[in-house]
């Protein structure tokens, strides 16, 4: 078989790959794929534990997290339509009313 | 001692009968029962002045204790009642109270400032409320009760002057009033010390715990525990009285109170301290008493001379008779600290007598204010041509004022000068020095009296003056008829005092005994 | 007849209510019956005074003492034991003082109808006349002394009213009447001041104030000498009764003397009037028996059971009245507390005596009291007869005789009440020589005449002193009322002089009727001649002259002498050198008296008028000359009532020192002291010698110089002297530089700036009202505004200055929170995973 590391190894670095995209990335669509890729890189350590334990609370949790990405997508691309509208941009740097 | 009765006594429906006059008053309208009004507040004082005598008649000379008692109790964690009681100390006062309210209530009848400053019926009401308090402060028999009536006494007066004074009507007011108050706070003071180490603010329970040694107030020195007591209470009424050197308010009051003000002030208000003096600082303290006594009979002193020395001087009749009462009130204080029973009736007495002589006096002035509208000495001149009847009365109430034998005056003067000559603390020189006060009152009082009514009418505005009218009569002729009646037959009022005034100085001499330290 | 003593209310009473009525009614009842009324009164009490006379000559001068009704008790102290009751009292001194004041007030209340006629206010003059008489009786009948000092200080209060009678007069006349009215009163409470302290004394000394208790024996050895004298010859004994009193078997002397003699006081009745001749006994057991007047027969009373007592030893001290215990405690040599230290009684009573001296130089213008008397003379004359010269200023003389038991056991004072009498004497003796006013001399007079009776009083002639005190009254009266006849008739002479228009006065000759015009109908200078224009009042005033000036056989030589003689004969066996003293000071005073008396006459009888005013006077009307006349027969006879033994057969007509046994039962140390013919003939030689001296200066036209002055103010070697004189002695001078400016700028600082602008408005308003306004702002401002806000504030800049710095945080930027969130999210992770780590 082969080892949970592994599998665990290869989220971690999605996560990280999805940790700098979010930190590093300008565009705001790219932004939310970068968090897609954070969600799923949780989604895989998640299965491959599950797997592990043998455990069906992970399975389980996977769906919940799916759905939550789904819904927290919908919602942020339709901010991002909105916001396109307003300012012809979607670059976060130029996103920055509500300084104090 | 305090009995709870269940049935009104004399002595509440004196108390509260002005107050019930002026809860009447309240519902009057001013417009429409002008009239009604001040023949309301006269009717409720006469009424009240009907219940003293009936209460006099009734009194029990013979018993030295409290008559006529009323007790409810009020707060009885704290120990505070409503209690009130008549004794032989208090009698003579509530009926000289009830007796000079009327006449000042009359003589506001036609008074001009009445009419130009208007709202009638507050003044009366205030009159019947001041009568209200002045008779709870000599029937109070719980210290608290006494207090609040004490306090109470000044609101009245102080919108009496405020409201109907002259010129600087307010400046007297207001100095009238935090003069006296500061005193009070003193008072309070030993008041709540006295009534939380006794437990309770009843005075005979007082007396009582303090006769039978259960309550002891230790006395090793003028500003002991005792002596510091005695001060607190002392200087709020030596303010009232007032005894020298706190009389510097007495002046304006008086000069800028109107007529019925002055008299009520000058008869009954200035008394309210030396019975004070009387019913606590005697009683409960005689250690203390014993030991200020020759501080506080040369304050009187001082304020015998000085009282006449001043007044010879002054221009303002209002004033020169202002002066006056801190003289003769300087006899009354120096007799009760004379702490016989000579000493002590003769101050009672004497408190009687003033309020009468001096209360006629500021009649007088007022009569002659209303026609001529100043108080200047210099205004008048030869009166007594214009007005004989008015001169002639003037003459019997200035005569009694400077102690002329037959009159009232004379016999509280003597007794009282008896009691100081004969008494253990006090003796030769107070008595000497005070008498030399005798001569002095003979020569303010007769030169004003000289300025006013003697001589040729030099001004105009004086050949025509208005004669007597008939409720100025109303009030004159009471006064010189009490003025004989003390001074030729004053046994009835004697009587009165004896027993209750023993009590006091066998307290008094109980405790000479025991204080070694003069 | 034992209930006659209660009738001594009346006396009282009476005039009481003539004053009432006439007070009330007194416009009403017009001029004549307002006078009748008022001297009705005073006449109803002289015969009530009578009456009581007769009581005590009936009942062996037994004293009464009688309760007034409707009285119960005055003052009354019970606790304390304080009794001093309304009380009169019935003895030979009263009833001597009722019938000398009610007497000679009497005739004075009948000449003031005449006096006052027309005067504006005359019922209210007759008002206060009653009203005198209800207070000088009240002084001599009351039985205390708080009685007495009711009585002083009412008289002082009448004269007040008298002498300001005329306060309304114009010009400043009336203010100035004023003001004599005022002074008398204010000089009389400095001496009422001594009085009260002396009270003060027998008081807290005695415990009581009575002279005498119901039943206590007042002269002991006058009931001594009659018990041991009367026993021969005894006519059954009678004890008389009184009010309450232990009757006493005493024989008379004499089947012919009327025999009375009872109780313990008897006195000679010395009749006062020609109502009453003279009788009485001698308290000596020789048959002298004066049998003349009425026969009035021995009284024989049935005796009752009551046991005979002759001297107080049966009554404990305490029970005794003021001199009573006196003499007790005189022998048993007590001491008095009085608290703090104890005196003995002999100390005390010398306090006593000093104090009273006191009142009596108030009352009895005595130095250094006597510079309200002249002053009023601005009263009405008859004012000045009866108070300032009858009655008001004997009452300080009748303190000091009630008093002998006091007086002589007080040896100190005595001799300075002699030197105070004395000198008193002499001083305004020379000072009445040098005045202009006609009552001015006779105010003076008065003083000096009191200063022998107070002298006498010092050298224990307390018979003399109220001898002297009885015929002065008579002839003083008289010449005051003289005086005011000549002062009327002047008047009247100057009005109708300026109503007519003729000639020209010296003063004032203008035609028309100024009130101004400055004539004074009173100077002396303006008289002249009037023994021509008003004979009966010349023949009365020279009648009441000699009397004066000691003239034998008038009044005042008798008593004048019999002053000289005691003390002389005081000096001489008592040792006693204020006797001499007095006796030195008080001829030259007679010789004085003589002078300027003879100088008055001269000066207003004598020669011719020297102005139009004198020309045209004329005599007053009758209501106002019998009275003159009456005085004058009593100024004539009256010393033959207390004629000393042995004198020209006298005293076998009418007695021997009659006046002074009436006096005896009373007055416990009244001596009649013997005749001295040396010092009578020398007083009566210097007396005449000096009458003629004043009629050599005086007379022929020589009264008044050319530049209207003295004669002897003219004379180099006596100019100064009469010029102090009429200075009179710069008393009031000194007076006002001593006591009246000090008194006025004391009192003006001590009201303006002491009181007022220093205690008043500087202490109090500007010590303590800014003072606690300075506090007040103090609080409000750097404390309250600054402490208090600025911490408050101060709180909240912290907030905002932290905030502001907080605020930099939020940055707005998605990056810097996504960076600050991973950090964190790193954060947490080492942390939890820290524990691992360690290991």
């Amino acid at each position: 078989m082969v080892q949970t590391e592994a599998f665990v190894m290869l989220s971690a670095v999605l996560f990280i790959l999805g940790a700098m995209g979010v930190l590093l990335r300008r565009n705001a669509i790219l932004l939310f794929m970068s968090v897609e890729l954070m969600l799923n890189a949780a989604n895989l350590a998640l299965v491959a534990f599950a797997k592990q334990w043998n455990q069906a609370e992970g399975h389980l949790f996977v769906f919940f997290v799916m759905a939550v990405a789904a819904a927290e997508v919908a919602i942020g691309l339709a901010l991002i339509v909105a916001i396109f509208r307003t300012k012809q941009s979607i670059n976060i740097d130029e996103m920055h009313k509500m300084e104090g | 001692m305090p009995e709870v009765s269940s049935a009104i006594s004399l002595s509440t429906v004196v108390l509260f009968l002005p107050l019930v006059g002026m809860i009447v008053l309240l519902f009057m309208r001013e417009q429409t029962q002008g009239e009604y009004i001040k023949w309301t507040a006269l009717g409720f004082s006469l009424g009240t002045f009907a219940a003293s005598i009936l209460l006099w008649l009734s009194f029990n000379a013979a018993e030295p204790g409290m008559q006529f008692t009323q007790r409810l109790d009020w707060i009885p964690s704290a120990g505070i009642s409503f209690a009130i009681g008549v004794d032989g100390v208090s009698i003579l006062l509530i009926v000289l109270t009830a007796f000079m309210t009327p006449l000042a209530i009359i003589s506001s009848f036609r008074v001009h400032v009445l009419h130009e400053r208007g709202r009638e019926k507050l003044y009366f009401m205030f009159m019947l409320l001041l009568e209200f308090a002045m008779l709870g402060v000599f029937m109070a028999q719980d210290l608290f009760m006494f207090y609040i009536f004490w306090e109470i006494t000044l609101v009245p007066m102080y919108f009496l002057i405020g409201i109907w004074g002259s010129e600087q009507r307010i400046y007297a007011a207001v100095k009238f009033f935090l003069y006296t108050m500061a005193g009070s706070i003193l008072m309070l003071l030993a008041i709540l010390y006295v009534g939380i180490n006794a437990q309770t603010f009843v005075i005979p329970e007082i007396l009582a715990k303090l006769q039978s040694g259960a309550l002891v107030f230790p006395y090793d020195g003028l500003f002991s525990v005792q002596g510091a007591l005695f001060l607190g209470f002392f200087i709020a009424f030596a303010i009232k009285v007032p005894v020298w050197p706190f009389h510097s308010w007495l002046p304006d009051a008086h000069v800028q109170a109107p007529t019925a003000g002055s008299v009520i002030l000058a008869g009954v208000l200035l008394k309210l301290g030396t019975y004070g003096l009387v019913r606590f600082c005697l009683p409960f303290f005689p250690q203390a008493a014993i030991g200020w006594a020759p501080i506080v009979a040369t304050l009187a002193v001082i304020g015998i001379i000085y009282g006449a020395w001043v007044s010879y001087a002054q221009t303002d009749v209002k004033k020169l008779v202002a002066y006056s009462s801190v003289s003769h009130m300087g006899f009354v204080v120096l007799g009760i600290f004379a702490l016989n029973a000579q000493g002590i009736q003769g101050g009672i007495l004497q408190m009687v007598n003033h309020g009468i002589s001096t209360g006629g006096l500021f009649l007088l002035v007022g009569m002659l204010y209303e026609r001529r509208h100043t108080k200047a000495l210099n205004a008048f001149g030869g009166i007594w041509k214009v007005l004989p009847v008015f001169g002639g009365l003037s003459l019997v109430i200035t005569l009694s004022s400077m102690g002329l034998p037959g009159m009232n005056g004379f016999v509280g003067e003597f007794t009282i000068l008896l009691g100081t000559f004969g008494s253990k603390q006090l003796g030769f020189f107070f008595a000497l020095f005070a008498t030399l006060g005798v001569i002095l009152a003979a020569v303010y009082m007769l030169h004003m009296f000289q300025k006013v009514f003697m001589g040729e009418v030099v001004s105009e505005e004086n050949k025509n003056l208005e004669g007597l009218h008939w409720q100025e009569l109303a009030v004159l002729i009471p006064i010189v008829i009490v003025i004989f009646w003390i001074g030729l037959a004053p046994g009835a009022f004697f009587g009165s005092m004896d027993a209750s005034v023993n009590q006091v100085v066998q307290t008094v001499g109980a405790a000479a005994s025991t204080v070694v330290a003069p | 007849m034992e209930s006659y003593p209660q009738l001594v209310t009346l006396i009282v009473f009476i005039p009481l209510i003539g004053m009432t009525i006439n007070l009330f009614f007194g416009s009403r009842l017009g001029e004549r019956w307002s006078g009748i009324l008022g001297s009705g009164a005073a006449l109803l009490s002289f015969s009530v005074a009578i009456l009581l006379y007769v009581y005590l000559r009936n009942s062996g001068y037994a004293a009464a003492v009688v309760n007034p009704p409707f009285f119960d008790g005055w003052i009354r102290i019970g606790s304390a034991g304080v009794e001093i009751p309304w009380q009169m009292r019935v003895d030979t001194l009263s009833v001597t003082m009722m019938l000398v004041v009610t007497g000679v007030g009497s005739l004075i209340h009948i000449y003031s109808m005449g006096y006052m006629h027309g005067d504006a206010r005359f019922s209210r003059f007759f008002t206060y006349l009653n009203l005198f008489l209800v207070f000088m009786l009240i002084l001599v009948t009351g039985n205390n002394f708080l009685m007495m000092f009711v009585g002083w200080e009412g008289v002082g209060l009448c004269s007040f009213l008298l002498i300001g009678f005329w306060f309304d007069k114009a010009n400043g006349v009336g203010w100035r009447n004023s003001l004599a009215a005022r002074k008398a009163m204010v000089a009389n409470r400095v001496g009422d001041f001594g009085l009260l302290m002396a009270i003060f004394l027998i008081f807290w000394t005695f415990g009581t104030l009575d002279y005498y208790r119901p039943g206590e024996i007042a002269s002991v050895h006058w009931v001594e000498a009659q018990a041991a004298g009367g026993e021969h010859g005894a006519e059954g004994a009678a004890p008389a009764e009184g009010e309450a009193h232990t009757a006493e078997a005493v024989a008379p002397a004499e089947a012919v003397a009327p025999a009375e003699g009872e109780a313990h006081t008897a006195e000679a009745a010395a009749p006062a009037e020609a109502v009453a001749p003279a009788e009485g006994e001698a308290h000596t057991t020789e048959a002298v028996a004066p049998a003349e007047g009425e026969a009035a027969a021995a009284e024989g009373h049935s005796a009752p059971a009551e046991p005979v007592y002759l001297n107080n030893d049966h009554i404990l001290t305490e029970q005794l009245g003021v001199f009573g215990q006196a003499e007790r405690m005189l022998e048993e040599k007590r001491e008095v507390d009085f608290g703090p230290f104890s005196l003995p009684i002999e100390t005390v009573i010398v306090l006593i005596t000093l104090f009273m001296l006191l009142g009596a130089a108030g009352k009895s213008a005595q130095i250094p009291l006597f510079v309200w008397l002249p002053d009023a003379m601005a009263g009405p004359t008859p004012v000045s007869a009866l108070i300032h010269a009858a009655t008001m200023v004997t009452a300080g003389v009748y303190m000091m005789v009630r008093s002998n038991v006091f007086y002589y056991e007080a040896p100190f004072t005595s001799l300075v009440v002699t030197l105070i009498g004395a000198s008193t004497a002499l001083m305004a003796g020379y000072i009445a020589i040098g005045q202009w006013d006609i009552k001015r001399v006779l105010a003076y007079s008065t003083i000096s005449q009191l200063g022998f009776m107070v002298a006498a009083v010092g050298v224990g002639a307390y018979g003399a002193a109220m001898f002297h005190l009885v015929t002065h009254a008579f002839f003083k009266a008289l010449l005051f009322l003289g005086s005011g006849s000549v002062i009327h008739g002047m008047e009247h002479g100057h009005h109708s002089v300026s109503h007519h228009g003729h000639g020209h006065d010296d003063h004032g000759g203008h035609d028309e009727h100024h009130e101004e015009a400055p004539f004074d109908p009173q100077d002396m200078r303006n008289m002249g001649g009037l023994r021509k224009k008003m004979p009966i009042t010349f023949i009365t005033y020279l009648i009441g002259t000699l009397a004066l000036a000691g003239i034998f056989p008038f009044a005042g030589f008798w008593s004048k002498d019999e002053i000289l003689a005691d003390s002389w004969l005081a000096g001489l066996t008592n040792n006693n050198v204020g006797g001499y003293i007095a006796f030195g000071m008080l001829l030259v005073a007679a010789a004085f008296t003589a002078f300027y008396m003879w100088r008055q006459m001269e000066m207003v009888f004598f020669n011719g008028p020297r102005t139009e005013a004198a020309d045209h006077a004329h005599e007053s009307p009758l209501t106002m000359t019998i009275p003159l006349m009456a005085l004058g027969a009593l100024s004539l006879l009256g010393g033959f009532f207390n004629t000393p033994a042995n004198v020209l057969g006298l005293d076998r007509i009418f007695g021997a020192h009659i006046f002074t046994s009436f006096l005896q039962p009373t007055v416990l140390h009244a001596h009649a002291g013997e005749f001295q013919p040396v010092i009578a003939i020398g007083a009566l030689s210097l007396a005449i010698a000096a009458i003629f001296l004043a009629r050599s200066i005086y007379g022929k036209g020589k009264s008044v110089t050319e530049h209207n002055s003295d004669p002897l103010a003219e004379r180099a070697e006596t100019g100064m002297i009469w010029r102090v004189a009429n200075a009179r002695l710069y008393w009031d001078e000194t007076y006002f530089r001593l006591f009246e400016n000090p008194f006025n700028k004391i009192s003006v600082f001590l009201a303006d700036t002491l009181d007022w602008r220093f205690w008043h408005d500087y202490v109090h308003n500007n010590v303590i009202a800014k003072g606690f306004n300075a506090i007040g702002g103090l609080l409000s401002k750097p404390v309250d505004l600054g402490i208090i806000d600025g911490t408050v504030n101060g709180v909240g800049a912290l907030a905002r200055w932290t905030s502001g710095k907080m605020r930099r945080s939020q940055t707005g930027y998605v990056r810097t929170y996504a960076v600050t969130l991973m950090l964190g999210v790193v954060l947490v992770i080492v942390i939890l995973l820290l524990p691992m780590l360690q290991r």
